[in-house]
């Protein structure tokens, strides 16, 4: 327990995402079976004692404290698990219990008998194990760990490549014990053959404009604006993947229910527009985010909000693996495939005709428009590979949307940037007042943000910790890919992915633009 | 004298603690003619005072810092010496800060206040132990007077940064440490963990590393930090006054890991707050344990609760009969510890 305890209180205050690598990798290889391999699980979110709650925790800390010295500790460190694990009074030398011991003996254990392992186990521990053991056993450590973070880390670990280790992910079960076997050189690789696991995406570069290529080599489709889905089902499993590699089964049983098949898909889950049934299109993105980061689902939200496939690509039909197969060829197993299939919820994404650049670059004009992200150029004879591999497929986004904003807040980086005012949030005018409509901390260059460091100390009016108010005079060219109605921001606005295109150091703060403006791009 | 109260004689002015019948001044925040300083921190050692009575360590720190507005005229009292102002007596007694921290003990009619200033109560290689003194009135800081803070073992802190520096050694390690004492016990922690490279300083701590050295603390081989190569630094620790470290000045490092030595890191928003990534908690300061544990050691049946979380030192001794109270003393912050 004690190396994992150091181990997450060292990822809770790394801010950069090489440091965090490094810090797990570490871990990994330090780090006997089965300890690691329940860690694995704890950061990659698949442990879950049903029987432990946060309200046991509570009565826990109450206890330890009178209520007045308690409301004083809590009110000051904000945090329920940390304030016990501190305030913690160790009874007697119990030993430090080991992780593999605490997850092995949880899972098993009852209702009532949980608040007793648990203050035994706190007794045996340092303020970081107590605050490590509380963050595990009431789920959700959020210490800015991603599984697909912790896998990367795992292949790091082992000099293995993500992508094998992601190819089994869900073949293997926590402890892991064959995993790490196998990663350790011990043993043979996890069989997947017959299960419904996880394979990486092939990737694309984005594409700025490029008149040298061929159309006659390319296969156009739209880039639709939902996201990206891997559909696995095999031997009477059915998965749904996300672009992590992320089961997000749970939320989408009306996608599950359409997986009426055996083999792998790769496409786009959207949201049909139930404001206008008459519509082929999808609804817009808004409304398919209702639908995400959902471990279980609503049926009113099943019925407002229906999700549905756009196929791009077939990587398995039935055991058959067609990885190796050029696109073009893929392509027709993938039609076929799909009408074979015939279930309405799973259609098939068109290809798009564009013979010579000129129409390549209408079609992309013409995305905004018609709600779509843009284009995909996918080369005809490119075999399914994990990755972004140069060269092979292509992305042409729509163009972004731009406005004038100005400069409000500025508030220091993390890591690299820590000495840098480097996140910034701007602001339109509404009347005669400046509210803020997004944040951004990239979009320019190294020699810019030294310019806007000094810029924001030289013209700060407030500080507010790591945070300075500064003179609203500032001007920034702010592109994003599009705006968004949210109760959230002050204005009313949130913006999707918002980036500093230029620095307006010329243009004055008056002539910024107004919220009527934003409002219109809605 | 029947019927002398102790807040008769001792009084929390504008100026601070004031000592009526010596008219004297306990770390007094303006200027006055008579002046005793428990230590040299800036909050309690201000200059511009007339005669300044303070152990001859605190005497030499503040004219390290403030040359001649140190003192008018500076009274050295060594520890345990004792000094007959009129009608009472002070004696200055070891409180176990910094280097030539003390607790000014006031004797007066009978009855005797001791005045802890700053104290803490585990073992610190730079300056002698505290010592509790029996009295009738026991005035306490109470900066980490919540049951939240019990300082951890500093040698673990020490060996958390170490191991660091071992994973990561294309960095350097930026440690943030309080110029007077902070700085000195951190590296003398680091010197007992067996670390014996050159150290790198912050111009800022050079002079008072100096002046521990001259009193006999052995800190080994120092470096100033400027001038040198970003690249001769990937390995190595760096010591730097705490507002430094998310400044321009730590630039000249390579992607360093910034550590803050302080009792202040226990709670991790508050280390979280300052960006820092290696949080060591090392305190000058008395925790919640040593501060109870004081409490009833030195026996006063009368506490005055100055400077910190007072509210919950002052609940904890009502609970087990001790007279205790808040006193509201203008000036004093939460220093970087």
């Amino acid at each position: 327990m004690k190396a994992f305890a150091a181990l997450l209180d060292r990822l809770v205050y790394t801010p950069s995402r090489n440091a965090k690598l490094r810090l797990l990798a570490d871990y990994f290889r330090r780090t006997p079976d089965p300890d690691r391999g329940w860690a694995l699980a704890a950061l990659t979110g698949s442990l879950d004692f049903p029987n432990a709650k946060a309200g046991a925790i509570r009565e826990l800390a109450r206890e330890q404290t009178d209520e007045v010295l308690f409301a004083l500790s809590y009110d000051y460190v904000g945090d329920l698990a940390e304030t016990t694990a501190l305030l913690w009074q160790t009874q007697g030398d119990a030993e430090a219990p080991g992780l593999a011991d605490v997850v092995e003996t949880l899972r098993q254990a009852g209702r009532t008998e949980v608040r007793g392992l648990v203050s035994g186990w706190l007794d045996g521990l340092d303020a970081t194990g107590r605050w490590a053991l509380l963050k595990l056993i009431t789920g959700g450590l959020r210490i800015g760990v991603s599984a697909r973070l912790a896998r990367v880390a795992l292949g790091q670990a082992f000099d293995t490549a993500v992508e094998e280790i992601e190819e089994i992910w869900h073949a293997v079960d926590p402890p892991y014990g064959a995993l790490f076997a196998w990663l350790a050189g011990d043993g043979d690789k996890p069989d997947v053959a017959g299960r419904p696991t996880f394979r990486p995406f092939m990737l694309a570069h984005p594409l700025e404009e490029r008149t040298d290529l061929d159309p006659a080599d390319w296969l156009v489709e739209w880039k639709w604006d939902g996201i990206r889905v891997q559909l696995a089902a095999r031997g009477g499993e059915r998965r749904l993947y996300s672009r992590t590699g992320d089961d997000i089964s749970a939320a989408f049983p009306d996608v599950l229910a359409a997986m009426d098949f055996d083999g792998v898909l790769d496409g786009e889950l959207l949201v049909r527009d139930t404001a206008d049934p008459a519509s082929a299109d999808p609804a817009a993105f808004n409304a398919l985010q209702q639908r995400l980061n959902r471990k279980t689902v609503s049926k009113k939200m099943l019925a407002g909000h229906p999700a549905y496939v756009v196929a791009y690509d077939i990587l398995f039909d039935g055991a058959a693996d067609l990885r190796g197969l050029p696109l073009e060829q893929r392509r027709r197993r993938l039609e076929a495939f799909v009408a074979g299939h015939g279930h309405p919820d799973i259609e098939l994404s068109a290809l798009l005709d564009a013979p010579d650049w000129e129409s390549v670059a209408a079609l992309q004009a013409e995305a905004r428009r018609l709600g779509r992200e843009g284009l995909m150029l996918k080369r005809r004879d490119s075999r399914y590979e994990p990755g972004r591999k140069t060269g092979l497929w292509f992305k042409w986004k729509r163009d972004p949307l731009t406005a004038d904003a100005v400069l409000m807040y500025a508030q220091r980086g993390h890591g690299k940037r820590s000495s840098f005012y480097s996140d910034y949030t701007f602001g339109v005018w509404r009347g005669g007042e400046l509210v803020p409509v997004g944040k951004a901390y990239f979009g320019f260059t190294d020699a810019e943000l030294a310019q806007l460091d000094k810029w924001v100390r030289n013209h700060t009016v407030n500080r507010f910790g790591p945070v300075r108010e500064v003179e609203k005079r500032l001007v920034f060219e702010v592109a994003f890919d599009s705006i968004h109605a949210s109760s959230r921001h002050k204005s009313g606005l949130a913006m999707r992915f918002p980036r500093i295109g230029r620095i307006r150091w010329d243009k004055p703060a008056e002539e910024a633009d107004r919220i009527e403006a934003l409002e219109a791009m809605l | 004298m029947a019927g002398l109260r102790p807040e008769d004689w001792l009084k929390a002015t504008e100026r601070g603690l004031w000592c009526a019948p010596a008219d004297l001044y306990i770390d007094p925040v303006r200027a006055v003619e008579r002046a005793v300083v428990t230590h040299g921190h800036a909050d309690h050692a201000r200059p511009g005072n007339g005669r300044v009575l303070a152990t001859p360590e605190t005497l030499a720190i503040m004219r390290a810092r403030y040359g001649d507005a140190a003192a008018r005229q500076a009274q050295p009292l060594a520890y345990g010496e004792t000094l007959d102002l009129g009608a009472v007596t002070v004696r200055l007694v070891p409180a176990g800060h910094v280097l030539g921290s003390a607790q000014v003990v006031l004797e007066h009619a009978g009855q005797r206040i001791v005045v802890s200033g700053d104290y803490k109560r585990r073992r610190d290689p730079t300056c002698p132990a505290f010592e509790p003194v029996a009295c009738d009135v026991f005035v306490t800081e109470a900066t980490f007077a919540l049951p939240v803070f019990r300082h951890p073992d500093d040698a673990g802190e020490i060996a958390s940064l170490l191991a660091s520096v071992a994973l990561f050694p294309e960095r350097a390690h930026l440690v943030g440490a309080y110029g007077l004492g902070k700085a000195q016990r951190t590296i003398r922690l680091i010197r007992e963990a067996g670390w014996d490279r050159p150290l790198y300083l912050h111009g800022a701590l050079q002079a008072l590393c100096d002046l521990y050295e001259a009193h006999g603390i052995d800190l080994g081989p120092l470096e100033p930090a400027a001038g040198r190569d970003r690249a001769a630094f990937a390995g190595e620790i760096v010591l730097a006054p705490p507002g430094s470290l998310s400044d321009r000045w730590s630039r000249r490092l390579p992607d360093p890991v910034t550590a803050m030595a302080s009792g202040w890191m226990r709670v991790r928003q508050r280390a979280k707050q300052r960006g820092v990534e290696l949080p060591l908690i090392i305190s000058d300061h008395a925790d919640w344990d040593e501060l109870t544990a004081t409490l009833q050691e030195v026996g006063a049946p009368e506490v005055w609760v100055t400077h910190g979380r007072e509210e919950a030192l002052v609940h904890w001794a009502a609970g087990r009969g001790i007279r205790a109270r808040a006193l509201s003393l203008i000036g004093r912050e939460d220093e970087d510890d």
